[in-house]
């Protein structure tokens, strides 16, 4: 029968006998099932295995000087996204003026910081007092009005977000400067020819739009920093990988107060991912038709289309 | 005869060592509707957004309503003026572009009111209340709080016009408004615009639309290769050309 033949048959049947067979792929079957046997495996292998000392990592999760760390690891971690991007911010500016100085400045800046590695940056800051005793305020060239002790000013703490906000400007400048680069330049012409002001187009046209690149490459700044961090414990600081190492020279615990660790990374990070995605959400306005639901939406979605289902089940029972 | 509201004299413009302005002499009365018509790259788009300074001239000089755009004047020099004060007079002037560039992320009413608010500085109630009145007269008032994705094509250029008069501005730039339209989506942005035209707004239109031409413009202009090569009403210009090189171009497009 040639297909012609075939669709007119089915056309000539009324529409709505024809029922709908899904196809199936007992080949996704056995790849979960692959997949199923291995994840128990794994989670077998971490429970069972007393070597890793599941008693000890409960007794640390909680334990006042760790959630001490994982405060001084968030606060690192703000300090050095915040200051870093607002930083970002300024260079990337720089870098697309049209002042030849201040491009260069700023290309300079990302050249210099991106290049020596944040363990060397964060050393030379602790250094900063051998380097120079006394930092000065007062005229270029010319005579101070005060002078501090580096000691006094810049302390480990200081020493640490500073390396930390310095070596993430060069980094979030030129995410900026992508994001910027990213909107269209139809958008700053009909910016100008309305006679918005310059500091108006940049921050209410371009910048919103320049988010939408910027956040998804940010959220992998902001994690990476969340990790980074950890490199402060040649300071001596007592950040999250700092202190589980103090704890575990002392009670010998090396696995359990690394997994300690190990799970509360991975909990600020999944908090900061769930963060990125809604912030994405509003930057996305207006760029879709209709923004897709959230995972929450998606599920309680799922749920409603269920239960209307199973109230239909005898209806549809019935008529048959 | 009234001051022309625009007064474009002598207007040279380069890119390196292409000439793509090559002497242009313009002159729009308040209240007239000027057309101008003529081959992809003789420089129509140049002119108009030399008009307001979104292009700097080499020589020349373009006014509006006896206002230099983008220049001072003393004596026989101009000084190039500040991007502020640059930015300051265009906004009397309305620009309209071929792709809209509506602010994606702003609603329809945000985007006609961004500029009332941030480069004139009404009170935003104001500016509201203008932007509702206007979104009406392009035929929009639903569409209010929509983004422009969720628009079509023609509304979106109706936005544009209406974002474009929220500035109250002395003469509109139209640079090929329904260049970039599904066909069947033409008519609505052509019928604001006649519309307007009616209402005696000062409008300088590039577009190949000869209907349009005939139907509204005062004046049509037929430019070639950086120049003006033949001015007139409509009758006249697009029906008996005194040009070969308008009757070549008429040939092909009508």
């Amino acid at each position: 029968m040639t297909a012609p033949a075939v669709l007119e048959e089915a056309a000539a049947e009324s529409a709505g006998s024809l029922t709908v067979i899904k196809a199936r792929h007992p080949g996704r079957w056995i790849a979960g099932a692959v997949v199923a046997v291995l994840l128990a495996m794994a989670v077998n292998a971490l429970v069972t295995n007393p070597a890793w000392d599941w008693p000890v990592v409960g007794a640390y999760l909680f334990h006042p000087s760790v959630l001490h760390a994982v405060l001084f690891t968030v606060e690192l971690t703000a300090l050095g996204i915040v200051l870093g991007f607002l930083l970002g911010t300024v260079l990337a500016l720089m870098r697309l003026s049209r002042v030849p100085l201040l491009a260069s400045a700023a290309w300079g800046y990302v050249w210099l910081f991106r290049s020596v590695p944040l363990i060397l940056q964060l050393l030379f800051w602790y250094n900063l007092a051998a380097l120079y005793k006394q930092i000065s305020f007062g005229v270029p060239f010319g005579p101070a009005f005060f002078s501090v002790d580096s000691m006094d000013l810049i302390g480990p703490v200081t020493a640490a977000a500073l390396g930390l906000a310095l070596h993430q400007a060069a980094y979030a400048a030129e995410i900026v400067r992508g994001g910027f680069l990213s909107v269209d330049p139809g958008q700053l012409e009909a910016a100008a020819a309305l006679g918005i002001p310059r500091a108006r187009q940049i921050f209410r046209i371009q910048l919103p739009q320049a988010m939408r690149s910027i956040v998804p490459a940010a959220g992998n700044e902001i994690i990476g920093l969340v990790k980074g961090t950890s490199v402060v414990y040649i300071m001596a600081l007592p950040e999250l990988f700092y202190q589980v190492q103090v704890i575990y020279n002392r009670n010998g615990r090396v696995i359990a107060m690394l997994l300690v660790a190990a799970i509360w990374y991975l909990v600020l990070t999944t908090v900061l991912s769930a963060a990125q995605y809604y912030v994405e959400r509003r930057f996305g306005r207006g760029l879709a038709r209709a923004l897709p639901p959230t995972p929450l939406q998606r599920v309680r979605g799922i749920l409603t289309v269920r239960r209307a289902a199973r109230r239909q089940r005898p209806a549809r029972g019935g008529r048959r | 005869m009234s001051t022309p509201m625009v007064d474009v004299r002598g207007v040279h413009k380069s890119y390196g060592p292409l000439e793509v302005l090559r002497g242009v002499d313009l002159q729009v009365h308040p209240g007239e509707v000027t057309v101008i018509i003529g081959p992809s790259g003789s420089g129509k788009s140049t002119l108009l957004r030399s008009i307001n300074h979104l292009e700097k001239i080499d020589r020349g000089y373009v006014a509006i309503d006896g206002e230099f755009v983008g220049y001072r004047r003393s004596g026989d020099r101009l000084h190039e003026l500040r991007e502020r004060e640059i930015l300051r007079r265009r906004t009397q002037i309305g620009f309209v572009f071929q792709n809209f560039h509506l602010f994606p992320h702003l609603t329809v009413r945000e985007n006609v009111t961004e500029a009332p608010i941030s480069a004139q500085g009404r009170p935003r109630g104001q500016a509201e209340a203008l932007a509702t009145e206007l979104l009406a007269q392009v035929g929009l008032s639903d569409k209010a709080d929509a983004y422009p994705r969720q628009l079509s094509g023609g509304q979106q250029q109706r936005v544009a016009i209406a974002r474009a008069l929220a500035l109250r501005p002395k003469v509109v730039l139209f640079d090929e408004p329904t260049s970039a339209l599904d066909p069947e989506l033409v008519g609505e942005v052509l019928e604001v615009m006649k519309a307007l035209a009616r209402s005696g707004t000062t409008m300088i239109v590039v577009t190949h639309e000869i209907g349009f031409a005939r139907e509204v413009a005062d004046t049509v202009v037929f430019m070639d290769a950086g120049q003006i090569v033949e001015h007139g009403p409509p009758r006249q210009v697009l029906d008996r050309p005194r040009h070969h090189r308008t009757r070549a171009f008429l040939s092909k497009v009508l």
